[in-house]
């Protein structure tokens, strides 16, 4: 059994930067990666504005290496990428030394091909590999592949927008159960039609720059991203003698129970996932310096997620923002993007701003930190709320 | 660490599975490439108007919570985790479909919400008012052993004390013609009494649901107790034996210990070479089980093979038609299995009477 869950490399790519010191560059600099659409052609590009990553399949098929025949949806081109990033981050030279394994989250998986070439599939031969490559697990195999991790504890999970939260916190448990002495966890998801039709049947995209926790809101941005982290028990810790970014120090799953799209007005699922990853942690709400909250700009999910931090926090509710400005809402993802933004901001004493924001909402007076601010930071709370009632907490800590 | 039981078991399968007082008692003869799952009447477990609105996958998905949840005599639990290979497939092809063919025009939210991965999980916890631990995992065909490694870590350090665990898989039409044209699904109509030594390639498609009641308190419904479970991204077929091995090993078994074993075998000549690593030598002189060529394959068929496993524990009974060699045993205590799909996600459970 292992004490402590130690995070020992990172790796992000995203709409603000392709690895972690661009994003942090991204961040500190205010710089928002939102734009109009250009990698996918839909009918909707002139409403929507999405965050996307620069790379294009082919770039980042030659930045792996991959031959022409290979069959990586998107999904798994930008997942290897940030994986290659936290493994290198990390250091590991030996995998076999240590039991390694992976987990990835994902919501698209292999949508991207799919949608592209649902009919031709049936007439032409040229991208039936694609074909195999649709499920959610795909991904998590081809990075596990490009990593170089085989015979091992593999897996995926799927819960919406709290996936990666999910994949932190069982990566976690199986640390400190001692099953797994290191693993790499983490989420990616790409652009898909089918992610930005969804949400546009659902009228929950703004037509212009989101605005977390503003009263005007319009709607989130859909985003593409991809990050990962690798966790390390304090055995592996100290026989390699590593440099320690953080410690996994809590986390909470609750479901909400109350509508397979919508959050609950009082926020009960996510209030549930705070209050038991402050649990884990052994903290009270006073121990926690800043919160990176889910904050996607929808009417629902800001008023919800204020009403719960409040629950929870009370009258002193810690200095407070979402970065879905820069990145859109990152999906699957989004819990492994900011879980490497939280770490970001404890290693650096900063917190990132909620940009866009103008008006307060008029349900409370809780308002995002909207400067770039320094302030020594020990810990940070992570929420990441999906559909299907998925709630989830992760609390980063900057000492064991 | 608290022992973990199997407290309750329900299937909805290619076969009439669904009444738990019988195990395999008539057993329906396939003779298609895709076998479609034999469905309760969904209607003594949910209101028809809600059924209605759900696909195929979340009916089943849900009725055998439910199903799972009245023989284990429980109105809620602390957890609720479950596995899907392939998701909510008919609502995401009809809302994808939809898409293309509408040129993204006209679309409604609803086979969308249903399509992502967690729709059966969600609504599951939505019916019960369950506000406990709910994951999904989609890791091919080791969801549902994801799942069920999650919930045994949870009993045995007590952070909960009965776990519902499910996997759930529908067939698609669109999908299945996709499967078909790369060959995962056989080229010919097979039938269930020779799929299994067809030695052709694919597989024959199925679908179901299999869920379970975990617990660290056995009750007196019990079918038996999860030893241990272990999963693999990958492994070769040279690998299998030694690793079969060495998981007995790790559990302080040895293979005269076990009394059978369960094999994912699903007639599939380019990838039963994996099963046959094990049938033709550690295991020649072990009872040997066999299931997907009554229900067929699916990433979410495995947990078909632990509510089989789970049947002969408690009805110290080997339907006929499971059989895969000639072997028996005076008594079934300890039980192996063993699956994996397309040599891929290889997954090996102990399970013992209780």
């Amino acid at each position: 059994m292992s004490q402590g869950v130690a995070i020992t490399g990172m790796g992000i790519i995203s709409a603000i930067g392709n690895n972690v010191a661009e994003n942090f560059r991204s961040l500190v600099e205010g710089k928002k990666g939102i734009t109009t659409i250009s990698k996918i052609n839909t009918i909707h590009k002139d409403v929507i504005k999405v965050g996307e990553i620069g790379y294009t399949n082919s770039q980042l098929e030659h930045i792996l290496g991959l031959t022409p025949d290979n069959n990586y949806s998107r999904t798994g081109l930008i997942g290897a990428i940030a994986a290659k990033e936290a493994f290198a981050n990390a250091g590991i030279k030996d995998i076999n030394a240590f039991k390694t394994g992976l987990i990835s989250a994902t919501s698209v998986g292999g949508m991207d091909m799919t949608e592209k070439y649902y009919y031709d599939y049936l007439e032409h031969e040229t991208h039936r590999r694609y074909i195999a490559s649709h499920h959610a697990g795909d991904s998590t195999q081809k990075i596990a592949e490009q990593l170089g991790i085989d015979k091992s504890l593999v897996t995926t999970i799927s819960t919406a927008c709290s996936s990666a939260a999910n994949a932190i916190m069982l990566g976690a448990r199986l640390i400190k159960s001692g099953q797994l002495d290191r693993v790499i966890v983490g989420g990616s998801d790409c652009m898909s039609k089918f992610t930005i039709n969804g949400f546009k049947t659902l009228m929950i995209l703004s037509d212009t720059y989101n605005t977390p926790f503003d009263e005007n809101r319009k709607g989130l941005n859909l985003g593409e991203a991809a990050a990962f982290l690798v966790l390390e028990s304090d055995a592996v810790v100290k026989a390699e003698n590593k440099p320690v970014l953080g410690y996994v120090k809590g986390y909470g799953n609750a479901n909400d129970a109350f509508h397979q799209t919508a959050s609950s007005d009082h926020g009960d699922g996510a209030t549930l996932a705070m209050e038991k990853a402050l649990k884990v942690a052994g903290y009270t709400p006073k121990d926690i310096d800043y919160i990176n909250a889910h904050g996607t700009a929808t009417g629902n999910n800001d008023l919800s997620e204020g009403r719960a931090i409040i629950r929870v926090f009370g009258e002193e509710v810690p200095d407070f923002s979402s970065t879905k400005a820069y990145t859109g809402h990152t999906l699957a993802a989004a819990g492994a993007i900011e879980a490497v933004y939280s770490i970001l901001a404890m290693q650096n004493n900063v917190i990132f701003p909620n940009l866009n924001f103008k008006t307060q909402m008029k349900e409370f007076n809780i308002t995002p930190q909207l400067e770039l601010k320094e302030k020594e930071l020990q810990t940070v709370m992570s929420n990441s709320f999906g559909f299907g009632g998925n709630c989830s907490t992760v609390i980063f800590s900057k000492n064991q | 660490m608290k022992k973990v039981y199997i407290n309750s078991i329900a299937s909805i399968s290619p076969q009439k599975t669904f009444d738990s007082s019988e195990f395999l008692n008539e057993i329906i003869i396939h003779e298609d490439q895709v076998v479609f799952a034999v469905e309760p009447v969904y209607k003594d477990y949910i209101p028809p108007a809600a059924a209605r609105r759900m696909a195929k996958g979340i009916k089943m998905g849900v009725v055998a919570s439910k199903m799972a949840l009245r023989e284990a005599g429980l109105e809620q639990v602390d957890a609720i985790i479950t596995g899907t290979g392939m998701g909510c497939l008919r609502d995401s092809e009809k809302f994808l479909s939809g898409i293309i063919d509408n040129n993204e025009q006209f679309l409604t939210p609803t086979s969308f919400i249903q399509s992502t991965h967690n729709t059966v999980g969600g609504q599951i916890a939505l019916e019960l008012q369950c506000k406990g631990y709910n994951f999904t995992y989609v890791h091919g065909s080791n969801s549902f052993e994801s799942a069920l490694m999650d919930a045994k870590l949870q009993l045995e350090l007590e952070e909960a004390e009965n776990i519902l665990i499910g996997g759930v898989d529908e067939l698609a039409d669109y999908t299945t013609k996709l499967n078909k044209i790369i060959h995962h699904i056989k080229d010919k109509k097979t039938s269930s009494h020779n799929l299994l030594d067809s030695k052709t390639k694919g597989a024959v498609f199925g679908e179901g649901a299999n869920f379970f009641v975990l617990s660290n308190k056995k009750q007196a419904t019990a079918y038996a107790e999860v030893v241990s479970v272990k999963i693999f991204n990958t492994l070769s077929e040279s690998d299998v034996a030694e690793t079969a091995l060495s998981f007995l090993k790790e559990n302080n078994l040895t293979v005269e210990a076990i009394d059978a074993i369960v094999l994912g075998r699903n007639g599939d000549v380019e990838f039963d070479g994996f099963y046959t690593k094990l049938s033709l030598s550690l295991f020649s002189n072990t009872p040997q089980i066999c299931y997907k060529h009554l229900i067929g394959e699916f990433n979410t068929a495995s947990p078909f093979g632990i509510w089989l496993a789970s049947k002969i524990l408690k009805t110290q009974n080997v339907p006929n038609v499971l059989k895969w060699n000639e072997k028996n045993t005076s008594s079934y205590n300890t039980i192996l299995l063993y699956n994996q799909y397309r040599g891929e996600n290889h997954s090996f459970i102990i399970l013992k009477s209780c």
